[in-house]
């Protein structure tokens, strides 16, 4: 059998198959499996770690614990890394992704989007002390920030002349120049503060404004739209009964953003 | 080809590079003033200091030659701030230049000072004058002369070498550079035209340190 035969079998195979893929009913196979899979993160603080017993913990698993609940199924976590928390949805290992998963469009071409169940921030860390509510406030000061990212260019925007904005080639040197006192100030992710605050420096950061937010969305399989609806109305639920206030609290010591 | 060239961001981003040439003649500036000072400190503290300051010196000079510069760099001005020393970056980064340097330099010179015979150290010491006066006035400058170039080398080396010091955010030539690439997406145009102007910048730094050599050392080659 030559290559090409091969290749035409296998092409073969895949057009049989994919029409029989498409019209599987996702939510129709959860309620018959009772199992719920959910992709979380396996290392990101404080959305999904690996607790003290060694099962996955944070605001991911809990928002994914409560969608199960209303689905009436059993919770399956599969803890997943960054890259492959699509794959893992393609190739069905999971129903949904609930892992830090932000929207754009290469990620629109490939897998479908239920609503956001949660937000990350750019933000203006300094200390507890410091008097800083707004980017007015950052006159005279020096603020370190990773450069060319996102927060680079709102900060750049926002600050005043005077104040210095000293940019860093990677997030590990634009924390430590907080850390070592190198700046008044830090504009970063609060995910990259979450994890640095959780290893107890000396110096802890907090958060003084917001630079922008950016949502985290429900990943569903492409064309599963009976899926996505159900999780909309339990992520709304899950907004009017107070349940994701709670979790936001809990983990993030912040209220849901005000325009959920 | 495909890709159209636009220099267009000289013209917005001009200031920003002239900046970084100010910064890193700055820094090369001081940084081999004082590098070249700790090399004869140190050469002159081997032959005269007592053995647990000459074993010092030795370490020092192991040390820094046998670790990364980003390492020393990133040690002054991440490290030493956790054990109260905080320092600027510009300043942080003319201290590991300089003291980079002075470790180079304090074995480039050892050489030319073993190049210097027995016999002028006998001379010297014939003519009433003491070691230390012999090593001032006798050994030191035949040894610079000897060693000028490839201390002008090493120098050089260090200029370039001093890219590596936009990490802790020194607003340098390389800082400026990569700023503007991440504004401009421009990085074909920007990185040639710096690495012209770090050509340029180069050949300043041997010309300034020829003339140097010929009229405080009265060198007569080329360095």
């Amino acid at each position: 059998m030559t290559i090409q035969t091969i290749k035409a079998a296998l092409l073969g195979l895949t057009l049989a198959v994919a029409p029989t893929l498409a019209a599987a009913d996702a939510l129709e196979n959860i309620g018959k499996a009772g199992v719920l899979r959910v992709a979380v993160p396996e290392d990101f603080a404080p959305y999904g770690m690996m607790g003290p017993d060694l099962k996955p913990v944070g605001y991911d698993v809990d928002v994914a614990g409560y969608v199960a609940d209303k689905l009436g199924a059993r919770l399956e976590l599969v803890p997943v890394g960054g890259a492959n928390r699509i794959p893992a949805l393609q190739t069905d290992k999971v129903d949904l992704i609930i892992s830090v998963l932000g929207k754009n469009a290469e990620r629109e071409a490939v897998i479908d989007f239920a609503n956001a169940y949660g937000v990350l921030n750019n933000s203006l860390f300094a200390e507890a002390g410091a008097a800083i509510t707004g980017p007015a406030d950052l006159s005279g000061k020096s603020i370190s920030v990773l450069r060319g990212g996102i927060a680079d260019t709102l900060l750049t925007a926002a600050a005043p002349a005077d104040a210095t904005i000293k940019r860093y080639e990677d997030e590990n040197s634009n924390t430590q120049a907080f850390l070592s006192g190198q700046v008044d100030a830090i504009a970063t992710g609060d995910l990259i503060i979450n994890a640095l605050v959780a290893r107890n420096p000396a110096r802890v950061p907090v958060e003084k404004f917001i630079l922008n937010t950016s949502p985290l969305y429900v990943g569903v399989k492409k064309g599963e739209t009976a899926l996505a609806s159900r999780v909309n109305e339990i992520i709304a639920e899950m907004i009017t009964d107070g349940t994701l206030e709670g979790i936001s609290q809990k983990w993030l010591g912040r209220s849901i953003p005000a325009t959920f | 080809m495909s890709y159209s060239f636009d220099f267009s961001f000289l013209a917005n981003h001009g200031e920003m590079i002239l900046h970084g040439i100010r910064v890193t003649l700055i820094l090369i500036t001081v940084g081999a003033a004082l590098g070249l000072l700790t090399a004869v400190a140190c050469n002159w503290l081997r032959m005269f200091a007592p053995a647990p300051v000459r074993a010092l010196v030795t370490l020092y000079v192991e040390f820094i030659r046998n670790t990364p510069f980003l390492i020393q760099l990133f040690f002054i001005f991440f490290g030493l701030p956790r054990i109260g020393l905080s320092m600027s970056e510009t300043t942080a980064a003319v201290l590991a230049m300089s003291i980079n340097l002075g470790a180079y330099g304090t074995e480039i010179l050892r050489a030319g000072l073993q190049a210097t015979t027995t016999g002028q150290w006998e001379a010297g010491l014939s003519l009433g004058m003491s070691r230390n006066q012999t090593f001032w006035r006798v050994a030191l400058v035949p040894a610079l002369q000897k060693m000028w170039a490839p201390l002008s080398s090493q120098i050089v080396i260090v200029m370039l070498g001093s890219a590596t010091v936009s990490q802790i955010a020194v607003a340098d030539l390389t800082y400026a550079a990569n700023l503007i690439q991440s504004r401009t997406f421009r990085a074909f145009e920007i990185y040639f035209v710096v690495t012209a102007i770090y050509i340029l910048l180069a050949a300043l730094v041997r010309l300034v340190l020829q003339l140097v050599g010929r009229h405080l050392l009265g060198t007569r080659h080329m360095p």
